[in-house]
């Protein structure tokens, strides 16, 4: 199937846009031509700060607040980023995630659900809202961002662990079933970015990468831009690590 | 929104004809499964039902379904 004209005509959409690999990931994908909806639960002025670089360069974007564990914030989100640009989310990207670390033996019920709610359900919703216009569109291209975390221990995380391991298998299968549509589903799994996520983390810990250096918010976001590229529409269920080796 | 059954057809067989077999194939009587119209397409077209029609087809309504008569006659009585 040739991808003769792209970006098609779509829009995307980035959860958790407005700071670190979300932020990067936005500029990238509006960049490469896509008109972006850059979601945000809290900083709305550090989103408003993402839209005006975009604009700057040339770029369209949007900054849309909601709080992706919200059950209705996949429909909400969808609908203001496709009334905004009047075209269909043909790119999504789920990006929103946070942590609540804590040894699994003192780990509370609240600290793994809400680790689960926002880092792997509301993936799910938001694929699955995603899909109902891509699959009629017969293109799309969903990246789901996972972690390192996801397919290697780190003590402290098992919540995180198992939400992102968890969005792992869900880009798979799900990938799997809409492959004849011309859409593709894909997880980047980033090791040790320099964000504020990972700003109180043991630098220490950087003696385990092989890079011996922590990455950029941008390498992160060029192997989402690839993903998202038309140059990658046979590359669909796959995981892509980007983390210094740390994996390997 | 009341619909015809005629007008219900004609989108029941745009929509199976865009999922691969010929059009001239898809009749009343033809089933899913020698149209080769698998459980991802039904989901798609209980879908398409869903935003033109207000009409919501759940997985269940769906494994009931056999040919495109079942599904039309499904269709035109819950959109009536």
């Amino acid at each position: 199937m040739s991808e003769t004209s792209w970006p098609p005509a779509g829009c995307a959409l980035v959860t958790g846009g407005s700071r670190g690999i979300g932020a990067a990931i936005a500029r990238r994908l509006a960049a490469d031509g896509w008109p972006v909806a850059v979601n945000y639960r809290a900083g709305a002025e550090a989103a408003e700060r993402v839209v005006a670089e975009i604009e700057a360069a040339g770029g369209r974007a949007v900054a849309l607040a909601g709080d992706v564990s919200d059950p209705a914030a996949a429909d909400a989100l969808f609908e203001a980023a496709e009334t905004h640009f009047g075209v269909p989310v043909l790119a999504l990207v789920n990006n929103a995630g946070i942590s609540r670390d804590n040894l699994s033996p003192s780990l509370t019920d609240d600290e793994w659900q809400a680790v689960i709610d926002t880092n792997l359900t509301a993936a799910f919703r938001f694929t699955r809202r995603a899909l109902k216009g891509m699959m009629r569109a017969r293109t799309g291209r969903i990246v789901n961002i996972s972690s390192v975390v996801g397919l290697r221990a780190n003590p402290g995380q098992s919540n995180y662990a198992a939400a992102k391991a968890g969005l792992i298998q869900f880009t798979r299968t799900a990938a799997v079933e809409v492959a004849r549509r011309g859409v593709t589903i894909n997880a980047v799994a980033p090791g040790w970015i320099d964000t504020d996520m990972t700003a109180d983390v043991n630098r220490e810990l950087l003696d385990a990468v092989p890079a011996k250096r922590a990455g950029t918010p941008e390498e992160v976001a060029a192997c989402v831009g690839f993903l998202v590229s038309a140059q990658a529409g046979y590359v669909t269920g796959a995981v892509l690590t980007v983390d210094g080796g740390l994996s390997a | 929104m009341s619909v015809s059954k005629e007008q219900v057809q004609e989108r029941v067989v745009e929509a199976l004809a865009s999922f691969g077999p010929d059009a001239d194939t898809i009749t009343p009587s033809a089933t899913f499964e020698e149209l080769d119209i698998d459980s991802l397409d039904l989901v798609e077209l209980a879908q398409i039902v869903e935003d033109e029609y207000g009409v919501v087809l759940k997985g269940e309504d769906m494994k009931e379904l056999k040919t495109v008569g079942d599904a039309v006659e499904l269709i035109t009585a819950r959109a009536a």
